[in-house]
């Protein structure tokens, strides 16, 4: 579905505020600059949450998508 | 993005297992976002930066507080039990068996243990700070808390505040 080049996937189906932010944040330290982290995730506030952490780290999202019952996110490590 | 990071103070005042969780939750979320954060534990704060955590719920001192069952069916468990709390913190063994329903609705529902958030804060260089005199008049010592706790007084933690672009009392 995805177009995107990914170095890494997390999931963290299953888990709540803050831990999706949390340990994107923690993943993004097992890639380089300019490669791309996948990110799954159940909670239902990660889509505004992970565009608000976006903004604030600078990290590039490049896609953010509401399957239903899971999101999935593209996030672009820049710095 | 920016070259001087955001700044989020904290104070976490509330030593209960449910009060334990905005100072936390907080802090974990504003250092994944790379702000710099400061926690100043002071009251009954302090007691969360025990190497021991011992933080349980206190029903009596918050009437709202639902009741939920972590077990049987999706019904069952959505209810809120109506507990006459000021009846039932007479009851032996009850306020254990509180923290124990809330410790498990909230693993249930993938939230983190306050331990686990502590960790974290940990590992994301959040700034823990105990409270030097709630140690002298509770009795604590520095042996009790766990290794990365900086003790200071409130002039410690008001320089860092300073400039802090949110600061919050918990």
């Amino acid at each position: 579905m995805s177009e995107f080049n990914v170095a890494k996937t997390l999931d963290t189906s299953g888990l709540s505020c803050p831990l999706p932010v949390v340990k994107t944040k923690k993943a993004l330290k097992d890639i380089e600059v300019g490669e791309i982290l996948e990110m799954i995730s159940t909670d239902a506030g990660s889509i505004p949450d992970m565009e608000a952490w976006a903004r604030q780290t600078g990290h590039e999202l490049l896609e953010s998508n509401d399957e239903g019952s899971s999101y999935r996110f593209f996030i672009k490590k820049t710095h | 993005m920016e070259n001087k990071p955001k700044k989020l103070a904290l104070i976490a005042s509330q030593g209960t297992l449910d009060w334990a969780y905005p100072p936390f939750i907080l802090a974990t979320a504003a250092a994944a976002m790379e702000w710099e954060v400061a926690i100043f534990f002071t009251f009954y704060g302090l007691p969360l930066l025990k190497k021991d955590l011992k933080a349980s719920v206190a029903p009596g001192t918050n009437p709202a507080m639902p009741m939920k069952m972590p077990f049987g069916g999706e019904g069952f468990q959505n209810i809120n039990w109506p507990m006459p709390n000021i009846l039932m913190n007479n009851v032996p063994g009850f306020e254990a068996m509180a923290t124990s329903l809330m410790k498990k609705t909230f693993k249930n529902k993938g939230v983190a243990s306050v331990e686990e958030l502590r960790d974290m804060c940990i590992d994301l260089d959040v700034k823990m700070i105990g409270c030097q005199m709630t140690m002298d008049v509770f009795g604590f010592k520095k042996e009790e808390f766990i290794d990365e706790v900086d003790i200071g007084g409130a002039a410690t933690f008001l320089e860092f505040a300073a400039d802090a672009n949110v600061s919050l009392f918990v």
